[in-house]
């Protein structure tokens, strides 16, 4: 284990709802430039995960540090966005009426009082920015383009790059291939893998050809019940007899 | 655009003073008679009304119902000058106006006397409805109420400030409000000089008020306005602070909406509580979205389409108006999404798609699909309402 404290670390984290217990237990560690992809069956606990993290949720017990230093259990919903934890829904939601230029730049880091934006102006530097971003999601060429005149995809893309240009230091993605052609899971896996290392990142996905595409030899979490069921890698995971019981052997894979 | 703005500043009341009538066909002439400039100088204030409810509505998605309110608040403010400037010349020859004597008050209340200053009476004019925007707004976005909730408790603001201005004890010359003015700033105001003079500050004003959000929408507050109206949850997420950022628009269109009435009132003659009812926010409403929501040119073509149409049907035929007026509505907002001034751009779509089904000859394609830009952001793709609601521009298929 490093020496390093965790980027992320919760412990004995509890939740439920109205008796129903989506979270138990649940310990998990996150490094820095990471990329750990999040999968287990449905209602797993997945997505309340990642409220708790983003603060849409508080748990009933336990602690999630971030940096070792912020405890983001009592922390709202927008200084846990200080910190620089970012997330992408599932659904894709980025600024349909605005152009994709325009979305980057309402996402980048900086002031965003109501004076600020009547006074701002773009400098050169936010430009370089935007550009460079559209380079890494694939659009530069659709920089003038209305985002919702992108496809799907696109718009997943679109708003992967608005969490780049806010400088999440942690970025949370929840299904990403959802609704995606082959050829697109394809792109957003290369866009994640190339992101690996620089930023870390929790994926939550279903697809397990996604999955083995972007795990690559990391490590893979399985949830279940709402606590860790297995962590390892993708093919050690797969062949984890409780996994196969509660998961694998009931997936279209 | 410039040239518009020159129009309605310099060439309008310029034909109107040098009473220059050009000779067309006939008996057909076109001239600015006093009537005729007093009327635009009516549908200008009115444009300036519209364009608060749309920077509100069509930019930002919060459709208020009680721009009215804002809009007679203004008036009253500056009427209050007015009633003060009567001195006495009223029926009653005293220094109190007519509608005290008559209710038999002997003094001046409290509030009325600072109203002998025109510039007190100019500051209120920003003062009050900023104030109450800014307290009625405050507790409204706090609270996160939107969509059709926040329609219904401006409506509800607007009902209960005429209700409070109808009654005799509020000391405001109840139902029958203000009028019979006769000077403002030493000028009288039933020469044609004056009007006309008042007339070349409501053009001025209105082309101020338009270059002024012109250029608002361009900044990045413009961004995250129309950001706000597409997609509020995602602005949130990125960390902006959206309940100021409405409450700084809901402050700036109530101080525009009360400017436009400040300057309405000496030019028509008369402001009273029916002014400030939730009807008179309806045909507001209604301007926009006949004039195209969503842009600055739109609620003012609107305004002064609709109400030049008021005008025309009120005289030839009085008793169907309300009926043309609803019929109007129905018309735009099922056939005519962007209004008057989304027609080119309509009709220009209409032919494409034409000659596209020609080229094709498939007569299964013929609904041409939503342009790209309409596509609502799934997080709000509700009902087609709420989207109207929301300002959006609809495509037809969908109401």
């Amino acid at each position: 284990m490093s020496q390093r404290p965790f980027l992320l670390a919760a412990e004995g984290v509890n939740k439920s709802f109205s008796g129903f217990k989506a979270i138990r237990e649940l310990s998990f560690y996150l490094d820095q430039g990471e990329l750990r992809t999040v999968i287990g069956p449905n209602g797993a606990g997945k997505t309340t995960f990642l409220d708790l993290i983003t603060g849409r949720t508080v748990p009933d017990s336990g602690t999630i540090r971030f940096e070792d230093e912020h405890d983001l259990t009592r922390m709202t919903a927008d200084q846990i966005y200080r910190l620089g934890i970012g997330r992408k829904f599932q659904t894709p939601t980025v600024y349909t009426d605005h152009t994709v230029f325009e979305n980057l730049y309402l996402s980048l880091k900086g002031k965003r009082g109501v004076w600020a934006s009547l006074v701002g102006r773009i400098t050169p530097a936010q430009r370089d920015r935007i550009y460079e971003i559209l380079k890494i999601i694939n659009l530069s060429t659709k920089a003038e383009w209305k985002a919702g005149a992108l496809a799907h995809g696109q718009k997943q893309w679109l708003e992967i790059g608005m969490l780049l240009a806010q400088d999440a230091k942690l970025l949370l993605v929840d299904e990403p291939a959802a609704g995606m052609t082959d050829e697109e899971t394809a792109r957003t896996g290369e866009l994640l893998l190339s992101l690996a290392g620089k930023h870390t990142i929790v994926v939550i996905e279903h697809d397990m050809v996604f999955v083995r595409q972007i795990s690559a030899g990391r490590k893979v979490t399985v949830l279940h019940q709402g606590s860790v069921l297995c962590e390892g890698p993708v093919d050690q995971v797969q062949a984890n007899e409780k996994v196969i019981e509660v998961y694998l052997g009931r997936s279209k894979h | 655009m410039l040239a518009i703005a020159l129009l309605l500043i310099v060439v309008f009341p310029a034909l109107n003073a040098l009473h220059v009538s050009i000779h067309i066909y006939g008996d057909h002439r076109l001239e600015v008679d006093d009537f005729t400039l007093n009327l635009w100088a009516k549908y200008l204030c009115y444009a300036i009304l519209a364009i608060s409810v749309d920077l509100l509505w069509g930019y930002t998605g919060l459709l208020s119902l009680g721009q009215a309110l804002f809009f007679a608040l203004g008036g009253y403010m500056l009427g209050m000058h007015l009633m003060l400037m009567i001195g006495k010349l009223g029926q009653y020859k005293s220094d109190l106006p007519d509608f005290m004597v008559f209710l038999g008050h002997t003094f001046l209340p409290w509030f009325w006397r600072p109203f002998r200053s025109f510039a007190f009476a100019a500051a209120m004019v920003f003062l009050l409805p900023g104030l109450l925007s800014l307290i009625f707004g405050w507790l409204a976005f706090r609270s996160r109420i939107k969509g059709v909730y926040f329609s219904i408790l401006t409506q509800a603001l607007t009902y209960a400030g005429s209700l409070m201005f109808f009654r005799n004890d509020l000391v405001m010359g109840g139902n029958n409000g203000f009028t019979d003015f006769k000077f403002l700033l030493g000028a009288n105001l039933r020469s044609a000089g004056t009007q006309r003079g008042l007339y070349v500050c409501t053009a001025l004003l209105l082309v101020g008020v338009y270059v002024g959000c012109r250029w608002l929408t361009f900044t990045r507050f413009g961004l995250i306005q129309r950001a706000i109206r597409d997609s509020e949850n995602r602005v949130l997420f990125s960390g902006y602070p959206v309940a100021r950022y409405k409450l700084f628009v809901f402050v700036l269109c109530g101080i525009i909406a009360s400017l436009g009435g400040a300057l309405y009132v000496p030019q028509v003659g008369i402001i009273n509580p029916s002014e400030m009812t939730t009807d008179k926010s309806l045909e507001a409403v209604v301007w926009c979205a006949v004039g195209g929501r969503g842009t600055l040119v739109g609620p003012v073509v609107g305004a002064i389409f609709v109400n030049a149409l008021k005008s025309w049907a009120t005289r030839a035929y009085p008793d169907l108006w309300l009926i043309i007026l609803g019929l109007l509505f129905i018309v735009v907002v099922v056939l005519m999404p962007g209004g008057l001034v989304g027609l080119p751009g309509q009709i220009n779509q209409f032919l494409r798609s034409r000659s596209r089904r020609s080229d094709s000859d498939s007569p299964i394609a013929s609904d041409s699909p939503a342009p790209a830009s309409d596509a609502v952001s799934e997080e709000d793709s509700g009902s087609a309402e709420l989207s109207a609601l929301k300002g959006k521009p609809l495509a037809p298929d969908r109401v």
